[in-house]
């Protein structure tokens, strides 16, 4: 299972791919995390990989390797889409960001992104900001899509609860259980 | 029972595991949290050095005393720690001394790409290169042995894929080293030409007996799968030529790259008609091979730019090309990393950027005020190269050239290597403007405390490096301090210190925004006094954005520093 999770620097992609990995691992897989530290962590597009099986070798996904892409933003889905195989399915966050070249109007911000995903790939949109915020902390839309995807996978959702317990720091867990809920009743 | 952690964890897991107990290191992505993670271990003594070449001395100093010691860098930082490493490989070391240095193929956080096996050549000192976490713990735990057993420091040569990628690791205990007698040895420690011509000689005997270690040690090992294609691969790229060729062809996967083995790679190579050597960067496996005979395919098939991937590996090798992907049906627009929201250097920027100054600029979050809407920097090379660069342009060009000039530093770069730039301005009658922004923290490398916060990296309070009485004693006599949001102030304090015929130091201070200790609350909002004048868009704010044809601050993104109330001409933003 190859999973892809994109989104802007600062997001939290880092620690929902954690809990991804620490997941497939309680399942007994072989799992490799692809992660992104330093630069592009101020602002930019970070990428991190996911993938579980038998056996694992190369960390990264290639184009049309991907079974699951998790976007924690729009142009981000757009941008990783050649990277999605054909039928697989994208989790998209509906939230924009503007890139700086689209701030300065260097660049437009393409128009209905999620029309166009639609067209070509098997779609699951949510506004996690509002769960998140419905949840207690906007911080914890990361949490609300960790949820969303857990529904797309086979591993049991105890195996999901009992990870984030064990992930997330204590003062933070009320805000991120209740987020994992309402992603995973989306 | 395995865990999932990633290379550098593991590098810091075999480390403690071995029985390493001085670790010295400086910042650097990809190889920082292999010493972020040494700080789990209590019984290790940790530090961050100033510098790299320091790091490298330390714990040349900790192996000498019969530690086994650990110095843990970026691939530039192998640059500024190469001089005490070309000696230390001849003095060798007494406790196993280990150097752990990552690349970053692909500049994911770099100014260049270098590849960091020539130093292990041209220092003549063992390299290993682990494929994944798992042998990121083996490899540090082996390297201790070689280095005690052939009295060698050991290089581990990690890049970002190793380092920052998660695998599963068995955890064990660790092994009883106990401190190594330490007797003064001149004739192995002090290197003068009398002493070195002997150590010399021993380095050379010493790469000869590490060449034949290399033939048999099961740390180079062939996969023999009876076909007729075969690859010659190590570290990441090995794992990229197993996905993409599977059993399809035979490996010999070398785990100790410096010095490579001759017999085995000519064994192998008989066993296959044709032999792909697959490393990114440079040549050097594959030049190895020609120089012993053994006829290779490798840069011929395989670019020097960049990272592999298995894909790329595939289509070398069958001649198979990849599905055609799905693509977006318009470009997408890239998205640069930017400074955070609240940042402090923005102010500066602002202020930089309206004085229309040249600016010499240099590495760290900083290194970002060289993009749109700000495009200050004029240029970039190394760490601390902005001082020395400001100084020859204003040599080159003279005294009114260098009143338009300024020189912009973060505070662990000001430390790493600024500070003798400094002291060449002051020496050699130089006229140059300086400006440290200090931000309290090295924020590039992901927040670590340097010698001018006042914290040592286990967190407990130390004597903290007074920027404007170090500035001062080397002779600087314009110290001034000021604070980068309150842009006008600091528009007054540019143009008086550039307009003197003196060397000056502006320490530009106000904390990064993700420090615990900032506590920027609520966030602004753009009213109906707004006029459109943009002036705000000019701080390159990720939070101000324009929507439907109005300024709009996005509430997710702004975290209320109050910068662009203070620089709307019109009082138009107001923090809510
Ligand atoms: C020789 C060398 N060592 C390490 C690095 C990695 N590095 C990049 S920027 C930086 C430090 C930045 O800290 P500071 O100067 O305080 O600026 P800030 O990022 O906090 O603005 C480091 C360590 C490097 N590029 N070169
Ligand atoms: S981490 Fe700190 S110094 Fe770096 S860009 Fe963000 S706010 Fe600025
Ligand atoms: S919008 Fe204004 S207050 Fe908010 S982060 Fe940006 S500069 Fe600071």
């Amino acid at each position: 299972m190859n999973i892809m999770i994109v989104g802007v620097g600062g997001q939290g992609t880092l620690l929902a791919s954690r809990i991804l990995g620490r997941v497939a691992t309680k399942s007994g897989y072989d799992v490799k995390i692809s992660e992104v530290h330093g630069m592009s962590q101020r602002g930019g597009s970070v990428v991190t990989y996911v993938k579980y099986g038998e056996k694992i070798y190369s960390p990264i996904i290639g184009e049309g390797e991907a079974d699951i892409i998790l976007a924690f933003e729009l142009l981000e889905a757009y941008r990783a889409l050649p990277y999605l195989k054909k039928g697989g399915t994208m989790i998209v966050n509906t939230q924009r960001m503007d890139p700086m070249p689209v701030i300065t109007g260097a660049a437009k911000y393409p128009d209905n992104i999620e029309e166009k995903l639609a067209r070509s790939v098997d779609l699951i949109t949510a506004d996690a900001l509002a769960a998140a915020a419905e949840a207690g902390n906007i911080r914890a839309a990361n949490v609300v899509l960790i949820g969303l995807l857990a529904k797309s996978t086979e591993v049991e959702k105890d195996v999901w609860l009992d990870t984030i317990r064990r992930t997330v720091p204590p003062r933070f867990l009320e805000v991120n259980l209740k987020a994992f809920e309402l992603g995973y009743g989306m | 029972m395995k865990r999932l952690m990633l290379g550098n964890e593991a590098v810091a897991r075999g480390a403690y595991e071995a029985g390493v107990t001085v670790v010295s290191s400086y910042p650097g992505t990809p190889s920082t949290e292999i010493t972020e993670n040494i700080v789990k271990y209590d019984d290790i003594y940790v530090e961050w050095a100033p510098n790299e070449k320091v790091a490298a001395e330390v714990a040349a100093g900790a192996s000498i005393a019969g530690a086994r010691a650990m110095s843990c860098m970026k691939h530039v930082g192998l640059n500024v720690m190469a001089d005490p490493v070309f000696t230390a490989s001849y003095t060798g070391v007494n406790g196993g001394l280990v150097l752990c240095v990552a690349d970053d193929q692909g500049m994911h956080s770099s100014q260049n790409e270098q590849d960091s096996r020539h130093y292990a050549q041209a220092a003549k000192i063992a390299m290993l290169e682990p494929s994944d976490s798992g042998e990121c713990k083996e490899f540090t735990k082996k390297a201790y042995e070689l280095s005690e057993e052939y009295d060698t420091p050991v290089f581990i040569r990690l890049s970002t894929r190793v380092s920052h990628s998660q695998s599963l690791v068995e955890e064990e205990e660790k092994c009883g080293y106990a401190l190594r007698d330490y007797k003064k040895d001149p004739g192995k420690y002090v290197m003068t030409p009398a002493n070195a011509v002997k150590r010399h000689a021993a380095v050379e005997e010493r790469i000869k007996a590490l060449t034949k270690f290399a033939e048999t040690t099961d740390l180079n090992r062939i996969e023999d799968n009876g076909k007729k294609i075969g690859v010659i691969a190590a570290g990441i790229t090995y794992m990229y030529a197993k996905e993409a060729l599977g059993n399809e062809a035979n490996f010999l996967k070398l785990g100790m790259i410096y010095p490579l083995p001759e017999k085995l790679i000519k064994d192998f190579a008989k066993k296959c008609d044709i032999v792909y050597v697959i490393e990114e960067l440079d040549p050097i496996i594959e030049n190895h091979c020609r120089a012993i005979g053994v006829s290779v395919k490798g840069k011929d098939a395989f670019t020097l730019l960049g990272e592999y991937t298995p894909a790329m590996i595939k289509k070398a090798v069958t001649g198979e090309e990849p599905e055609e992907p799905l693509r977006a049906e318009e470009p997408v627009p890239v998205r640069p990393p930017v400074m955070c929201a609240g940042c402090p250097h923005r102010g500066t920027y602002y202020v930089l950027k309206k004085l229309g100054l040249t600016v010499t600029g240099d590495i760290g979050c900083y290194t970002l005020g060289s993009a749109p809407p700000l495009e200050c920097l004029d240029t970039t090379i190394c760490m601390g190269a902005s001082v020395g660069v400001s100084h020859g342009m204003a040599k080159a060009r003279g005294e009114e050239f260098a009143k338009n000039t300024v020189a912009v530093i973060g505070d662990s770069t000001f430390i790493h290597s600024g500070i003798t730039g400094l002291i060449d301005i002051v020496y050699n009658k130089g006229v140059s403007t300086v400006l440290i922004l200090d931000n309290s923290i090295t924020g590039m490398t992901g927040h670590q405390d340097n010698p001018t916060t006042g914290y040592t990296i286990r967190g407990e309070k130390t004597r903290q490096v007074n920027l404007i009485t170090l500035c001062r004693g080397v002779g600087v006599d314009n110290v001034v301090v000021c604070d980068p949001f309150d842009v006008k102030e600091l528009e007054r304090v540019i143009k008086e210190e550039t307009a003197k015929a003196e060397p000056s130091v502006i320490i530009v201070q106000r904390p990064c925004a993700l420090l615990k200790s900032v506590k920027y609350t609520g966030h602004c909002e753009i009213t109906d006094k707004c006029r459109k004048c943009k002036v705000c868009m000019k701080l390159g704010c990720p939070a101000i954005t324009v929507k439907d044809g109005e300024m709009f601050i996005d509430v997710t993104q702004c975290n209320g520093c109050g910068l662009c109330v203070n620089v709307c001409p019109f009082g138009a933003i107001e923090k809510e």
